[in-house]
């Protein structure tokens, strides 16, 4: 993976957020398409264990389409958490994680761009899928859409808090149960008002009040959660 | 006067070593106070009966267990802004008793649940967070022993407590905030809504917990201070 440090860190010229984020960004995407393998096991994950609930709880419709939002949900958040040590740790283990905090440009830019790659890797995917589990479960189609809208609001945040806990866990003893240790209480507020947003609609009520937490929380995660990784990475190179 | 005297572990490990048996000292006392206040002075409650009275442990215990999150935050700052060795050894030292804390806050209140509610849980904003901040309490304690190197999980831990701040507030208000079934408090600045001798109890008892707290911290940071400094001269003094 040195050889995408390399080019582009752009040792000569002045740093800057965008062009770290940039940098970033494409760097972890072009890794991405290189190993496909990745980005689509934790898509086969996701519907493999959203299919298995019906198979576990038994397949009556009225149960699956009041359990599903909920379902949907959990197993998006449990494969946003597999993915996370892509995130960092490989960077860590190779020595390339050192090398970006050498560079011109400011951390939390160049984390931003991770982080944001990170979410189109895992959250974009599970939230262009949900529709399709969603119609496994009978969802009615406003329920699809509501269900979809509060999962690109909230794995987002998914992949912001994610980030900052797999940044403080770098270099751990029990690293992955550890992870989950610190990241799976830190999602409880997502997977509540995300999983409360579908609910809502499926019960005939305004789905607003939750997505509109939702969104403020994206806010505030946006603004400090990069930063927070930002410090976490510093205390585990130092 | 030097402030930072006792930033040293050196005279915050003697400083600990004498205080600590007075807290105790002052913490058996005012249990036993509030315990008789709560069992024989307080008078039964008109809705609830005799079964009110696990409150004497429930609210001080659930105040602590937010009261001593926001302090083991608090050092966790110190710990990053000022790289203070002795904040952190406290953040340690705090942090086994806020679980417990937290615990106790869980137990008795679902024992107070099921002739209440009839239920020993149920998935309200009050106790789904309060169960959240234990699971936090449960990763800081794992994060700060996760390294080989004790500073590193010193600083990890303490950059988490700081984030998982953001739960106090959700706890405390979550009452007012969502429409739960456990009920908003009885206590707060605006004076109490319950018998005075009631009110004694609970601050009774929150001060013999908040002691205790002081106290056990005291004697698991000596430990601490101990294994951390066991190549200084000092410590090597007092083992001869």
């Amino acid at each position: 993976m040195n050889i995408a440090v390399q080019g582009g860190l752009g040792i000569a010229s002045p740093g800057s957020f965008g062009g770290g984020f940039s940098w970033a960004f494409a760097r972890d995407l072009m890794l991405a398409v290189r190993h496909p393998g990745e980005t689509l096991l934790v898509v086969a994950f996701f519907v493999l264990v959203a299919s298995l609930f019906p198979l576990g709880v038994g397949a009556e419709p009225q149960l699956l389409q009041r359990i599903g939002p909920g379902v949907i949900w959990v197993c998006a958040l449990l494969a946003a958490f597999l993915s996370l040590p892509g995130l960092f740790a490989t960077d860590y283990a190779d020595g390339s994680l050192e090398q970006m905090m050498l560079s011109p440009h400011p951390m939390a830019g160049w984390a931003s761009g991770k982080i944001a790659a990170h979410w189109v890797m895992s959250g974009l995917p599970l939230t262009a899928l949900s529709p399709l589990l969603g119609l496994q479960y009978g969802l009615a189609p406003d329920t699809l859409a509501i269900l979809a809208a509060s999962l690109a609001l909230g794995t987002p945040v998914l992949s912001l808090l994610g980030s900052a806990c797999t940044a403080l866990a770098l270099g751990a003893r029990g690293g992955g149960v550890l992870l989950a240790l610190l990241a799976l209480p830190l999602f409880v507020p997502v997977l509540i008002f995300g999983a409360g947003a579908a609910d809502a609609q499926a019960a005939s009520l305004s789905p607003a009040p939750h997505l509109s937490l939702l969104g403020a929380g994206l806010i505030l995660a946006v603004m400090t959660l990069p930063f927070a990784a930002c410090a976490a990475i510093r205390i585990a190179v130092d | 006067m030097n402030w930072f005297y006792f930033s040293s572990p050196a005279s915050f490990y003697r400083l600990a070593g004498w205080t600590a048996p007075w807290f105790f000292a002052a913490s058996l006392l005012l249990g036993i106070a509030g315990l008789y206040v709560a069992f024989m002075v307080a008078p039964t409650d008109a809705q609830q009966g005799e079964v009110y009275r696990v409150i004497f442990l429930h609210v001080p215990a659930a105040w602590m267990s937010m009261f001593l999150y926001f302090i083991i935050a608090c050092y966790g700052a110190a710990t990053l802004a000022f790289r203070a060795r002795l904040a952190a050894m406290m953040a340690r030292a705090l942090a086994p008793t806020g679980a417990m804390f937290t615990f106790l806050a869980l137990w008795t209140g679902s024992f107070w649940g099921r002739p209440t509610w009839g239920t020993y849980w149920v998935w309200d904003a009050r106790l789904t967070s309060e169960l959240v901040l234990l699971f936090l309490y449960f990763g800081l304690i794992a994060l700060s022993n996760a390294f080989e190197d004790p500073r590193r999980g010193d600083r990890a831990a303490a950059l988490l407590a700081i984030i998982g701040v953001v739960n106090l507030p959700i706890i405390y208000f979550s009452v007012h905030w969502w429409n739960t079934l456990h009920q908003g408090s009885s206590v707060n600045m605006q004076g109490a809504s319950m018998h005075v001798a009631m009110l004694w109890g609970m601050l009774l008892m929150a001060l013999c917990f908040w002691t205790y707290a002081i106290g056990v911290a005291m004697v698991r940071v000596r430990s601490i201070i101990l294994e951390r400094e066991r190549r200084t001269r000092w410590v090597r003094g007092l083992a001869r």
